[in-house]
């Protein structure tokens, strides 16, 4: 087989990281969301939003730091709307998630055309970070221990949800929020509060996901670039249970699949695309077929909090 | 025809009492729901128009040629009558999923292997049948293929519980490439370099409406959502569908087989979705590119909500959004207002229709009390 080389096997990880960390952020984003009984629909267009700005925010300040808040900003820009209307006035998720990626497609689409369609500018590659001795690993060094730190941000960030959500005051809260908001508010925790800063922080992250894509993986915002990843993160979410380490394997099987498409067609190999992209999809049915569990979703999921009314 | 009333109950023992004081009761609340929907529209039109000016654009200009183009030039108002036909198949198959509680999400996918294996068919079955019978038996093919893409969601649904939108939305994602596969592999038309399907001939295709290109697409899609407003309205099955939407438990101890409800209301929702991609290849388009994916789904479903799952609200929604849709689309040509503009009059629309309904339910709760 001349495809098992080291240098080939080396693009094909470092291309599953680069497409796994934007849904990696996705998914824990979601599921943050999820957790306070938030069904956040809008993460696409959170997501593009986070692509957009972070891309430009890059791109005018020439400086990557500042991209990357930037592409939080545009998510929680996004999301901000979403604590508004859903949180605060109770409207409903499904419809104003989906009014929000809607509008958050069209909004970036029309900027992208006014400022950039005639000139499709680039950033350039950004610099990375090699950590000592474990970047000089053959094959897992250079794909995973040799790249921007902001990889090494998002893959910390799974450990530091997971330690919240398992042992402090605030994982607990979230969780109450989703599950019994009532008993939440009795105790004398603002719902509305907990679950409005849980969306914001959603945004954040899913912006910052978004704001990866344009900044690390693409180098250029096109129109509709996130291409569906948030929505790949809503089943992220859901799939993993609460449980941010799950989140982490999901994304990286996505992403492995998403880079094996691309590492393919360089190597020439004559499948359409689609059938590999098919791959994690059937994958994960194929799962579920075979263990079959319930979601295990909070019990107040979608459900917009009104004090007294239950 | 009547118009149903939204939420009778608030509205239930005045009826009883007095019949007379009912119908002005049931007037004010019609126009009351008509101001409903009027209101935010006109609000969203501003709204948008100020974003217009913004971008150097008179917006009475762009509306007026929206108005012309989606609704009273003669070829605008086919187009958009012929784009109905689809959408409101999809949306009938929504309002059933919705009423049961169920969230197929993977329409588009329904839609695209309706589409796609209809497309490589109709064809090559003309060959052997006459039109009208080649019509009928791929209009059954595409809900059939529709309903049986969401087989594993609905068994994983009805016999384990597996959360839905997971399931759909992956089936969804799958679908989309699957069909990809078929038309890139199997159903490519031998005659072209593009990489589509062969495509049904203008003659062989659903009849147009009188001397207009209306496809008669959009009668199916009428009759599709009236059968479903009087079935879910009127009829036993319907008033089952709601209870379980409502209360799956209480519907097992009120006797109904839950699971065997579920399968079916699954395949009747993406029957539809399959159907609706019939309706739009043999009404329509006659084939299906690769990489062909309209994604109508994702439109629908909060126009479907804000109807209240009401067929004759939905009817009036699916309108709107194709006058929109087709007039911008020539007025991107035209005025240079990118296409992508219409997304975010939809997403403004949709905001303040939903707060308009917020803002209703409050004053409502305040006269009940």
């Amino acid at each position: 087989m001349t495809l098992l080389t080291a240098a080939f096997l080396t693009a094909l990880l470092a291309g599953a990281i680069t497409a796994g960390i934007p849904l990696l952020l996705a998914g824990l984003g979601e599921q943050l969301s999820e957790k306070t009984g938030v069904l956040n629909i809008g993460i696409e267009g959170m997501m593009l939003a986070g692509a957009y700005l972070g891309f430009l925010v890059a791109w005018k300040t020439d400086s990557v730091f500042l991209g990357f808040v930037g592409g939080a900003g545009g998510g929680m820009l996004v999301a901000a709307i979403m604590a508004l209307l859903c949180v605060r006035f109770g409207l409903n998720q499904i419809v104003i998630g989906i009014a929000l990626t809607l509008g958050a497609e069209g909004a970036t689409a029309m900027l992208h055309y006014f400022q950039f369609a005639q000139t499709y500018p680039r950033l350039g590659a950004i610099s990375s970070l090699p950590i000592p001795l474990l970047a000089d690993i053959p094959v897992l060094g250079p794909a995973l221990f040799n790249r921007p730190p902001i990889v090494y941000i998002a893959l910390l960030l799974v450990a530091v949800f997971a330690y919240v959500y398992r042992k402090t005051y605030w994982g607990i809260a979230l969780q109450a929020a989703g599950d019994k908001p009532a008993a939440l508010d009795s105790s004398g925790v603002s719902v509305l509060g907990i679950r409005s800063v849980a969306v914001l922080l959603t945004g954040a992250l899913v912006g910052l996901g978004g704001g990866f894509m344009a900044i690390v993986g693409a180098g250029i915002f096109v129109p509709f670039m996130t291409n569906g990843n948030g929505f790949i993160g809503i089943v992220l979410a859901m799939l993993a249970r609460g449980r941010p380490l799950w989140v982490l394997g999901g994304a990286a099987l996505f992403g492995a699949c998403l880079s094996l498409t691309t590492a393919l067609q360089v190597a020439g190999v004559d499948i359409p695309t689609d059938v590999i992209q098919m791959l994690p999809f059937a994958a994960v049915m194929g799962v579920l077929v075979m263990l079959g569990r319930k979601a295990n979703l909070p019990s107040a999921l979608g459900a917009a909090y009104v004090r007294g009314a239950r | 025809m009547s118009v149903e009333v939204q939420d009778p109950s608030a509205d239930g023992q005045a009826a009883a009492k007095n019949n007379g004081l009912a119908s002005r009761r049931l007037l004010t609340d019609r126009l009351q729901l008509i101001g409903l929907s009027i209101g935010p529209l006109v609000a969203a039109i501003l709204v948008a128009s100020l974003i217009l000016i913004a971008m150097g654009v008179n917006p009475v200009d762009y509306y007026t040629y929206i108005v012309n183009r989606g609704l009273l030039s003669p070829s605008g108002i086919e187009a958009t009558l012929t784009r109905m036909g689809p959408l409101l198949l999809i949306a009938a198959g929504l309002i059933v999923a919705f009423r049961a509680g169920i969230w197929n999400l993977g329409g588009d996918a329904q839609f695209l292997l309706g589409a796609s294996v209809v497309a490589a068919l109709a064809p090559v079955l003309t060959g052997y049948m006459p039109v009208w019978l080649v019509l009928i038996v791929t209009l059954v093919i595409g809900a059939i293929i529709g309903a049986l893409w969401s087989l594993v969601p609905a068994l994983l649904r009805a016999r384990q519980g597996v959360n839905e939108i997971i399931t759909t939305m992956m089936m969804s994602f799958l679908g989309i490439s699957f069909s990809n596969v078929l038309v890139k592999i199997f159903f490519l038309d031998p005659a072209t370099n593009v990489p589509q399907t062969r495509t049904l001939p203008v003659e062989d295709r659903l009849p147009r409406l009188f001397d207009t290109t209306i496809s008669s697409g959009v009668l199916i899609g009428l009759v599709a959502i009236l059968i479903v407003h009087y079935v879910m309205a009127k009829t036993a099955f319907g008033l089952k569908l709601k209870i379980v939407g409502a209360n799956a438990k209480a519907a097992v101890h009120a006797g109904l087989s839950v699971s065997a409800l579920t399968i079916g209301v699954f395949a009747i929702s993406a029957g539809f979705s399959g159907l609706s991609g019939a309706v739009a290849v043999l009404g329509q388009y006659g084939n299906v590119r690769a990489d062909w994916n309209p994604a109508y789904t994702l439109t629908i479903v909060p126009l479907v909500f804000l109807a209240r799952f009401n067929g004759f609200a939905t009817i009036a929604y699916v309108f709107l959004f194709s006058v929109l849709s087709i007039g911008s689309e020539s007025a991107a040509r035209r005025l240079g207002v990118p296409n992508y503009f219409t997304l975010v009059t939809m997403a403004i629309l949709l905001i303040l229709l939903g707060i308009t309904e917020m803002l209703d339910q409050k004053r409502r709760e305040s006269r009940r009390t």
